[in-house]
């Protein structure tokens, strides 16, 4: 068994060896056994206005296992950690619903299931991603493939040449994991890239080859981009330098998706750095646009009490302090109406790639 | 009740059984006015005069008998016995007899061939007890003749109220069948039994006596009534069985035969071997009268001065309140009562009602007794948590009444000690199907149980409305509390208000509501202690237990992260120390019987009452009887035949607190106190006597 540990993973694989060590350690001196787990809420991050990021806190909680309310939770930690250093000794990657899977039994002699969901493994997985200081990728799980790609640039996938340029309007589904190891940037031409909140407006522009006429790479994460688009995104802005704008509805949760793939998101803070792109640039949908493009009010929506709620909790983060967007989430609540970006097609089907986008990047109309 | 009314609808004199007339035509048409003017033949004042005319009461209640309880052939049949027994209960306790009541159904063949009872459409209710018997000369008034009786002008608490139960439930049987009431009576050894057959004659609501002889009666005292009706007996919720069950929980001090259409024979002995005490007469509340009662007082009156006639004749008016209340009503206090009229009679009564009066006398009213109670709810629910509580006399409308709850809680220890379901690996989104038995509610008024029209009474919505989940028991919104329960509400009164002539809910008065939900509350909160310190002890077994579940799986974890070859025996050995260590230890595992005292939980019933919980310092006190005890308990009955349901239920030894502690006197004075419970061929062979020195040396030690 300890062969098969490769060299690549042993680190992972011992820290979850570690946790083993920590129960025996603590039952051989009649001690409760317990993990220190940092705090994965807004009471524990920060954000760090210099660096542009959120950043986790010091805040941590103890995990043990003769307390009534956590016992099962840490029984549940070991189980997920032995599965994960199954993971690790095999060199396999896999799912959150496997591992689900994978560590869900009875319990002898009893009714009880060692889970009965998956909303019961998936936080512990995050738990030892960040107790352990682990990414999710170096613990081989795999998130969902949610994004698409296309535009010039070339990667190299398993050995196999992916040249995103030449895929069609489909273009390339981007694997939840986009680490170098895995993903190799081969060739970048683009001069900047688009991440789009929506995947009918991504096919809109991947269908019109707007990246071909401005030079782009145009990224798509279906709605809030999984991990591996955030990533990819990253990785294009920091190692080809592209500019990063992002193209959202004109509604909180667009404010949020902007504000996650710049500064980080709070459940993940401890993966900012290697995710968040502080020079990320909010290109749309914008509350001033609506009067600027003519949109006639009745293709906007009502804010909804929900809506209204979460703008409000918006205007509180300290990541959303600066005027520009104070006034921005105001203007929105003042006209009470959301957009969508497909509303956009009210003037022309084709309005987006034809009008929007390039008056937005000729008038640099942007927030930062 | 002899309302005069201008409608001919009873025009027809059909001979008495068959007194479904069909409406005359002539009054379908007259309900439409318009229609009436159109027609050639318009009735005039005159012709209307000549069909004016006097309704008798029982003519009016042949219509409407389904304001008596008479709806449908069900609840007829269960009304009958109801009436019968209630009857019965009633003359036995005036007369100072601990009442041995038999009831038998019978199916009644009518012709054909008999049919199983389930099947039957007639049966025949007889019903007989060993009161005070009736003088012949009553005999055929008392039971045929509507509104006849000695309770309705009387302010004393009695099962029956108006007198026209059992007249009524004759009428019904004489309509459905044609059959009279067959009466037995004999009021002592010495005298001769009468038979009687009556019959009511509805126009004149006058009893037809149609057979009177003597005859010879192996009982030397008593009163037998024979009833055949039109019926249906089916068992379950709102049955005659369960009315039965039920008024031997509210009378252990009855003895009470049944034999069932079925031919089975179900006895209730009694477990209580004293009367309630004999409730007393009262004059009326100044309250509670209404301004027309009062000027109707005010002209029967025999006192000369309306001073006097205030002090006399209503309860709680001293002479120097008399002489208040005239003065404030400005009506001189020497006015003769018969004068005092319209305007003037109307400030006397609003002042009356301002002015500040003693609540009404309270010795009226016999409650049950919140040892009874317990000794009836014990008999007849099984449970592990016994409570009753007994509130002191309150007033609505000027009439006294008392409320008592009992509470009974749990599934039994048998139920409990029975083994759970093997365990079948649960898929995701199935749960373990938890049980949502609601709580029965078991409601009486001045001792008989109301089965019917449960949700209208106000004892069923002070149930609803107290909030049950502040005892530790779970409560949906708008529902009965969940789990195994069985709430019992009584309501004593000299007169309880119910919302109809059948006396099937008690109206809703605020003043009844309040002391029902206080007593309501009062057992909650005994239930709340029981559950709460039960919860504890399981509590902390159920910690254990979790991390005996728990270790298993952390020990195997860690073994395949240490790539199996970790010592796991020790390891597991080590993990189930520190978990002993930090969840009480010993302790857990005496609360909890493990120490081989019972089966896990509390293993017998325990009994809360006013003065707190026996054994408060230590649970292990409460592990009464052991199995094995039981059983010899059980042996120890003699094996009859008959199906008993009370069978080898006795109390045990230690459920009763009495006093302060367990002193050498409070254990004899506990003795002396059972002996008033326990079924007489217990007390006979004291079974369950012989264990309980040594029980209570137990305990001390344990201590």
């Amino acid at each position: 068994m300890a062969q098969a540990k490769t060299k690549k993973n042993g680190a992972v694989g011992k820290k979850l060896v570690g946790m083993a060590d920590v129960v025996i350690a603590a039952a051989q001196r009649a001690k409760d056994p317990a993990f220190e787990i940092p705090i994965r809420a807004l009471s524990n991050v920060s954000f760090n206005p210099r660096r542009g990021l959120i950043e986790m806190g010091e805040k941590k909680q103890s995990r043990s296992f003769f307390n009534v309310g956590m016992a099962k939770k840490f029984m549940q930690t070991m189980l997920v950690a032995d599965a994960l250093a199954e993971l690790q000794q095999a060199d396999l990657t896999t799912s959150l619903r496997e591992i689900y899977y994978r560590t869900k039994h009875t319990i002898q002699d009893s009714h009880e299931n060692t889970f009965d969901t998956q909303d019961e493994s998936d936080p512990i997985i995050e738990d030892l991603e960040v107790s352990l200081v682990a990414l999710r990728e170096e613990l081989h799980v795999r998130a969902e493939n949610s994004g698409s790609i296309v535009g010039p640039v070339v990667f190299g996938d398993d050995g196999d040449r992916v040249d995103c340029a030449k895929l069609g309007k489909g273009g390339y589904s981007v694997p939840s994991i986009v680490e170098p190891e895995y993903l190799e940037i081969r060739r970048c031409t683009a001069d900047f890239l688009l991440l789009v909140e929506k995947g009918t407006q991504w096919n809109r522009l991947s269908e019109d080859k707007f990246w071909r006429r401005y030079n782009c790479v145009l990224l798509t994460g279906n709605g809030q981009p999984p991990r591996g688009v955030r990533r990819l995104a990253r990785r294009l802005h920091e190692e080809r330098k592209l500019p990063v704008y992002v193209l959202v509805d004109n509604d909180p949760w667009g404010y949020y998706i902007y504000s996650v793939v710049k500064q980080g998101s709070i459940n993940l803070a401890f993966e900012s750095q290697r995710m968040a792109i502080p020079k990320a640039k909010f290109i749309g949908l914008s509350s001033a646009d609506p009067e600027r493009y003519e949109l006639p009010r009745n293709v906007g929506i009502k804010l909804n009490e929900k809506d209204i709620t979460r703008a409000k909790e918006l205007l509180n983060y300290q990541w959303f302090q600066k005027p520009a967007w104070q006034q921005e989430i105001k203007r929105m609540l003042t006209s009470g109406l959301k957009y969508e970006l497909d509303a956009l097609a009210n003037k022309d089907f084709q309005y987006l790639t034809k009008k929007y986008l390039p008056r937005k990047l000729k008038e640099k109309d942007w927030l930062d | 009740m002899a309302t005069k009314t201008s409608s001919p609808r009873t025009k027809s004199s059909a001979p008495a059984p068959q007194f479904e007339t069909t409406v005359p035509e002539s009054v379908a048409s007259r309900k439409r006015p318009s229609s009436r003017e159109e027609s050639a033949a318009a009735v005039t004042a005159v012709e209307m005069g000549a069909r004016q005319r006097e309704i008798s009461v029982s003519e009016f209640f042949t219509k409407n008998r389904h304001l008596l309880g008479f709806d449908n052939p069900r609840k007829a049949l269960l009304t009958c016995v109801k009436e019968a027994v209630d009857n019965s209960l009633d003359a036995c306790e005036e007369a100072g007899i601990l009442p041995d009541v038999t009831v038998k159904l019978e199916t009644v063949a009518n012709g054909q061939a008999p049919a199983a009872p389930s099947q039957a459409t007639r049966f025949r209710i007889t019903v007989t007890d060993n009161g005070p018997g009736i003088v012949r000369q009553q005999i055929p008034r008392v039971f045929a003749k509507l509104l006849y009786g000695s309770k309705f002008h009387r302010m004393r608490m009695s099962r029956g109220q108006q007198g026209i139960g059992i007249s009524a439930a004759g009428m019904y049987g004489q309509l459905t069948t044609g059959k009279p009431v067959k009466v037995i009576s004999r009021t002592g050894p010495r005298a001769a039994a009468h038979y009687f057959e009556v019959q009511i004659d509805t126009k004149k609501n006058e009893p037809l006596v149609h057979e009177n002889k003597q005859i010879d009666w192996a009982q030397p005292q008593g009163t037998e009534v024979a009833l055949e009706v039109e019926g249906r007996y089916q068992k379950g919720r709102a049955s005659v069985d369960e009315w039965l069950e039920q008024t031997s929980i509210a009378n252990p001090h009855v003895r009470l035969v049944y034999y069932t259409p079925e031919g089975e024979t179900k006895e209730y002995p009694r477990t209580y071997h004293e009367l309630p005490p004999s409730p007393k007469e009262i004059k009326p509340h100044p309250y509670g009268i209404e301004l027309g009662a009062l000027l109707k007082m005010l002209q029967d009156t025999k006192s000369q001065t309306v001073a006097s006639f205030l002090a006399s004749d209503f309860c709680r008016v001293s002479p120097a309140l008399a002489e208040e209340i005239c003065k404030e009503a400005k009506v001189s206090p020497a006015t003769k009562p018969r004068d005092v009229k319209h305007q003037a009679a109307e400030t006397l009564y609003k002042t009356i009602q301002t002015t500040k009066i003693m609540a009404p006398p309270t010795n009226c009213i016999s409650p049950i007794g919140e040892k009874a109670i317990l000794s009836g709810l014990y008999k007849q629910i099984k449970g592990e948590f016994y409570t009753a509580v007994s509130r002191p006399p309150a007033v609505y409308r000027g009439y006294p009444f008392i409320i008592e709850a009992g509470l009974a809680f749990g599934k039994g220890p048998e139920e409990a000690a029975k083994p759970q379901q093997a365990a079948v690996p649960l898929a995701e989104g199935e749960d373990q199907g938890h049980e949502t038995e609601q709580a029965r509610v078991i409601r009486y008024a001045n001792r008989v149980p109301l089965l019917y029209q449960q949700s209208a009474c106000a004892t069923f919505k002070a149930v609803l409305s107290t909030t049950w989940r502040n005892y530790g028991v779970s409560q949906s919104r708008g529902a009965l509390p969940a789990g195994p329960m069985v709430i019992f509400v009584h309501m004593a009164s000299v007169w309880v208000p119910f919302t109809s002539e059948s006396k099937e809910a008690i109206a809703d008065y605020d003043e009844i509501q309040k002391e029902i939900t206080l007593a309501l509350r009062e057992a909650g909160r005994r239930l709340g202690i029981f559950l709460r310190r039960r919860e504890r002890a399981a509590s902390e077994f159920r910690r254990r237990n979790i991390f005996d579940l728990y270790i298993e799986e952390v020990v195997a974890a860690c073994n395949r992260l240490k790539g199996g070859n970790l010592p796991t025996q020790k390891l597991k050995e080590q993990l189930h120390k520190i978990a002993s260590s930090r969840t009480g230890g010993l302790k857990t595992d005496e609360a909890l019987g493990k120490t081989g005292a019972g089966p896990e939980g509390l293993p017998s019933s325990i009994i809360v009452t006013a003065e707190g919980i026996e054994g408060e310092t230590e649970i292990s006190g409460q592990i009464p009887a052991t199995p094995a005890a039981a059983a010899e308990r059980a042996q120890s009955e003699p094996a009859t035949g008959t199906k008993r349901p009370v069978k080898g239920r006795g109390l045990p030894d230690k459920t009763v607190k009495v006093g302060k502690g367990r002193s050498v006197e409070s254990t004899r004075a506990k003795a002396g106190q059972q002996a008033l419970f326990v079924d007489e061929q217990l007390q006979a062979k004291k079974v369950p006597f012989k264990k309980k020195p040594a029980q209570v040396s137990a305990t001390r030690k344990r201590k």
